[in-house]
């Protein structure tokens, strides 16, 4: 039983920190957001330098084998700094289906890319009407010769814009909610037959909408077993939803922290705001919260370890469940506690509030993750 | 990080829970379980079970009886007990007066007090609230003059829990009318036999008699009775409140109140079946449980860092454990509430002799969900949790 972190932890969260603090204050941010794509590659190559990019692989694939702990480490500051850069995509979910199913070959083709900064990864996962649903693929990859054909749409593909290479959930047997026959696939952003309908998103980042059709792959583009992956998709998606939980998690934080200073300079009838009982209050219940929220952050990181599957899901659903009540209270929260200022895109706490309310919305809701905790019987 | 208990902390928990199954009086948990108040006997027989032990005073130092476990230790005793269920030692006098006593009073107090304490030889009860003084508690008027070898101490206290089975009262009392006001206070204690002083119960919302006002007409209290100096009263007070972090939270208590709950709602039916497979209890249900767990783990956090650095510096996580282990608990009470739904009605007039067996279940379901409306009250309201948030973790 040990919630502190360990010295080499401590040293990476004091580079991280420190890197962001030297490189990503708000300001800063808005000149990265305008740079081509959205996002900036010579932060990007920062975080690569110091090997963050390869945190999460095994020393054998040029990483530094790094544990959920360092992962929580690293997003929770991204979340801090409000961080635009494809991390989530390109080192966590593409790099997740890398690591825990990938080829020797595939591994070499893709990891020393994403190490050094050179190549980012898009999930291209979600579909018209598949909502939350993982097992919910429509899109078809139809055998051909040694290879595949794939064909259908995906949206909201996060740094589907700027992807080297797509990481693409597709059908291969049965039908669109059987949860047999579901493959994964790698497919280069450029291959003939993608086409993609850029844009972006409430909270500052960039996504795609992506269409393919009959995009041709070689027989090495599946990752794992082309007509079972289901399994893999939920291990990848749920340390998805681990990381998105330290990432709001380091949001909140400094929402809170933004906003108690806020209410403490903020003058009305001659006194600081702060020192009004109703917005201490608030501010109070903002604080147990977020520290709710960041225990089921730590319980999550250390459940994405539990052997039994079934039992891993159902704590990182409830993580999830945590972390959106508290989420949307304290997003919600910190505006109202700005006041006018709040709803202003010129101040740093509206953009927090956004990208907390898009985590809410990532690979499952609460009402989502709620169902699932009550479906598997609770968690007593 | 690591979230596994260690081998021997896992057989400790196996050691203390089988010591409950072996030792706890089967009747005692039943009415635990149903929510019934227990009678003095039953709760001082199992108290000096556990003394007998060695389990009494766990938390107090080895040299007056302590066991020196570890905060994990602790933490896993504490919450065995809660969730066996069992009844908690009294806190009046382990908890409260018991530390006051060893910190703060001389050898003779020591001697005197300490082990009548661990062995409930004393029921003790405690003089802190009274009318006019609550959240506000320093302007407390309860007067203790000096005259001769003797205090002489007239006021009144309320909310006294469980004074009419008392012996003993420790009293937060005033000596000194001319200074500020958390500076005139000092901490006597005296017997509940002493002349002068009478009880009068309180009914609460839900028919029990848990509460009382105390009144002391020119009660006589020798003047060795003074713990620590005369005029520190406010330091000891504060001391004794900010002794117990984490058991506040009674993480055990919701988890066995859950498991019941899903095991109730697996037998009653609505709409033609158990409860549990409506999904819209259901989700409620898993809810009220997604937020135990981040509670138990706020607490985990705080026991771990009071292992590791002591109890010096709060881990201000542990101001969230009054606030959400009180919502918990009640939400937990409204859940039971639901689960009976029209059958919470009836008033449990035959009381606990067995002759209803039908309401033996159901009939402490609506007195307990009254009566946990204090949980959010007591120990310093949610208010006013809020208000040390505030000022002691966020500088406002």
């Amino acid at each position: 039983m040990d919630f502190d972190l360990n010295e080499e932890q401590r040293l990476l969260k004091e580079s991280i920190d420190g890197l962001l603090t030297d490189s990503y204050d708000f300001e800063q941010r808005k000149k990265y957001m305008k740079e081509k794509g959205g996002w900036s590659k010579a932060v990007w190559l920062k975080l690569a330098e110091q090997g963050l990019l390869g945190l999460p692989f095994a020393e054998a694939d040029g990483g530094f084998g790094g544990g959920g702990v360092e992962t929580m480490i690293v997003m929770e500051a991204l979340g801090k700094a409000l961080v635009l850069e494809p991390y989530l995509a390109t080192v966590v979910i593409g790099g997740g289906f890398l690591r825990h199913a990938g080829s020797d070959a595939q591994k070499a083709a893709h990891v020393p890319g994403i190490i050094d900064g050179s190549k980012t990864l898009a999930f291209a996962q979600l579909e018209k009407n598949s909502r939350y649903d993982l097992f919910d693929v429509s899109t078809t990859a139809k055998k051909k010769g040694d290879g595949w054909v794939i064909d259908g749409e995906k949206f909201v593909v996060l740094n589907g814009e700027n992807a080297d290479t797509l990481v693409v959930t597709a059908r291969t047997k049965g039908e669109r909610r059987d949860s047999s026959g579901i493959g994964v696939f790698l497919v280069p952003a450029g291959a003939k037959g993608v086409t993609k309908k850029s844009y972006p998103t409430q909270d500052g980042l960039h996504a795609a909408d992506i269409t393919f059709t009959g995009v041709e792959v070689g027989a090495d583009a599946a990752i794992g077993n082309p007509d079972d992956s289901l399994a893999l998709i939920e291990r990848v998606v749920d340390e998805a939803r681990v990381a998105l939980c330290a990432e709001a998690v380091g949001l909140m934080d400094e929402s809170l922290k933004t906003t108690v200073e806020y209410i403490k300079t903020r003058k009305q009838f001659g006194v600081a705001i702060g020192s009004f009982q109703s917005l201490q209050h608030r501010a109070s219940d903002m604080f147990v919260a977020a520290e709710q929220a960041r225990s089921m952050s730590m319980f999550a990181t250390m459940a994405n370890d539990f052997e039994n599957a079934k039992e891993r899901s159902n704590a990182i659903a409830a993580a999830k469940v945590q972390i959106g009540k508290s989420l949307k209270f304290v997003g919600q929260q910190a505006i109202q506690l700005h006041g006018g200022i709040g709803m202003t895109m010129e101040a740093k706490i509206g953009h927090y509030f956004k990208r907390l309310t898009m985590i809410e919305n990532s690979f499952g809701d609460t009402d989502y993750h709620q169902r699932r905790v009550a479906d598997a019987g609770g968690l007593v | 990080m690591d979230l596994a208990f260690t081998k021997e902390e896992q057989a400790f928990r196996e050691e203390v829970r089988q010591f409950f199954r072996d030792n706890v009086p089967p009747d005692t948990r039943r009415k635990m379980v149903e929510g019934r108040h227990l009678s003095k006997d039953e709760m001082v027989t199992w108290w000096r079970i556990l003394n007998k032990k060695g389990w009494g005073v766990s938390h107090w130092p080895k040299q007056y009886g302590g066991t020196g476990w570890t905060s994990v230790q602790h933490y896993i005793f504490n919450e065995e007990l809660q969730s066996y269920p069992a009844p908690q030692p009294l806190a009046f006098g382990v908890s409260m007066v018991g530390p006051v006593i060893y910190t703060f009073g001389n050898e003779e107090q020591k001697k005197k007090y300490l082990p009548r304490i661990a062995n409930v030889d004393d029921w003790w009860c405690q003089g802190f609230s009274e009318p006019g003084s609550g959240s506000d508690l320093a302007s407390l008027k309860t007067k203790a003059e000096r005259r001769g070898d003797k205090w002489i101490i007239n006021g009144q206290k309320t909310w006294t829990t469980l004074a009419q089975h008392a012996d003993m009262i420790f009293c937060l009392c005033r000596t000194d009318n001319n200074a500020k006001k958390q500076m005139g206070i000092s901490f006597i204690v005296f017997s509940m036999k002493s002349k002068g002083v009478t009880v009068r119960p309180i009914q609460t919302i839900d028919g029990g008699h848990e509460v009382n006002e105390v009144f002391f007409d020119d009660v006589e209290v020798p003047i060795e009775n003074l713990i620590g100096e005369e005029n520190k009263g406010w330091d000891y007070a504060k001391f004794l409140l900010g002794n117990e972090r984490t058991g506040i939270a009674r993480v055990g208590v919701s988890k066995e109140r859950l498991r019941r709950i899903r095991d109730l709602a697996g037998k009653v039916e609505s709409s033609g079946k158990p409860i549990i497979q409506d999904p819209a209890f259901r989700e409620k249900l898993a809810a009220c449980e997604i937020e135990l767990k981040a509670l138990e783990l706020t607490q985990l956090r705080v026991v771990a860092d009071e292992g590791k650095h002591g109890k010096g510096k709060p881990n201000p996580a542990s101001s969230v454990l009054k606030i959400k282990g009180s919502e918990i608990q009640q939400t937990t009470t409204e859940l039971l509430m639901e689960v009976i739904g029209p059958f919470a009605a009836p008033y449990d007039v035959h009381g606990d002799d067995g002759s209803n067996e039908a309401m033996d279940w159901t009939a402490q379901i609506a007195p307990s969900y009254f009566n946990n409306r204090k949980v959010s009250i007591y120990g310093g309201s949610n208010e006013i949790q809020r208000n040390i948030i505030a000022k002691a973790v966020l500088g406002l």
